[in-house]
């Protein structure tokens, strides 16, 4: 449950989101993501720790370069965290359809 | 069916917003809200109490699997009929504050109809803690279960 709140807290920071959908298209080394903001160099460097701690960013070392990838799991995972409220909601709403369609009918037999 | 319920909890702001389109004309819709022996039917709960009017209340009570009781209510702050309403949503005897919930009822072409919920909360983190999993899963489960009862009562 904790960990769930973290990573919560790490997507609502809107230079945090900007990362993720920057790495979402390709894999990027912790330079050229720092070149896209205006921020210094350190702290975007702190949020992608952030993000890297919340397992939605993973580093890869390919020889002397450090690149990161979106952890696209972990991102299913927040996405399947709303589903069990949707399908609650959902199941509400067809029997709420189906009550009334036969309310209906039986009202025009 | 294909019609389905979309829920969005935009990450940050503290709300949900759910939509859902039916194949009923929006005045039976809006029915289903309104009339406390049909909403009882498809929410699945025992309606206490339930003034449809501004200032009026309304009180839910829901049995979960293992027998207990769990009750919300509110107030209704405005109520225009086959249009919409506004109320206030409060579980009791838990540490979740007043939600603020708006009900929005649409007319797509005579035969069908969307419903708007606007759900605010008093914060994002209580927002994430309603819909950490085993609040909406449990509610779920009483569902059924009720369901279950009352089909093999019939």
């Amino acid at each position: 449950m904790e960990v769930r709140r973290d990573v919560f807290q790490a997507i609502a920071d809107p230079t945090r989101r900007a990362i993720l959908a920057m790495v979402a298209v390709k894999a990027m080394t912790p330079g050229a993501i720092a070149l896209e903001f205006d921020s210094s160099r350190q702290t975007i460097s702190k949020h992608i720790q952030v993000l890297s701690e919340c397992d939605l960013l993973r580093k890869e070392v390919i020889g002397r370069e450090i690149v990161y990838h979106l952890e696209g799991q972990k991102l299913k995972e927040i996405a399947d965290f709303i589903e069990p409220f949707r399908g609650m909601w959902d199941k509400r709403f067809d029997k709420l359809e189906s009550l009334m369609k036969s309310l209906q009918q039986n009202k025009q037999a | 069916m294909q019609s389905q319920t979309k829920v969005v909890a935009p990450d940050d702001r503290q709300e949900i917003i759910i939509n859902r389109d039916f194949e009923l004309p929006v005045e039976l819709l809006f029915k289903a809200y309104e009339q406390a022996s049909i909403l009882e039917q498809w929410m699945g709960t025992k309606v206490l109490k339930l003034e449809n009017k501004r200032h009026g209340g309304w009180e839910f009570e829901t049995t979960d699997p293992l027998g207990n009781k769990h009750i919300f209510h509110g107030t209704i702050h405005e109520f225009v009929k086959g249009n919409r309403f506004v109320r206030t949503f409060e579980m009791e005897n838990t540490d979740f504050p007043a939600q603020l919930e708006f009900f929005e009822f649409q007319s797509v072409t005579p035969q069908t109809s969307r419903l708007e919920m606007r759900m605010i909360f008093r914060s994002i983190e209580d927002r994430d803690r309603m819909l950490q999993l085993p609040f909406a899963k449990g509610i779920n489960m009483a569902h059924n279960t009720l369901e279950t009862i009352m089909l093999n009562n019939i």
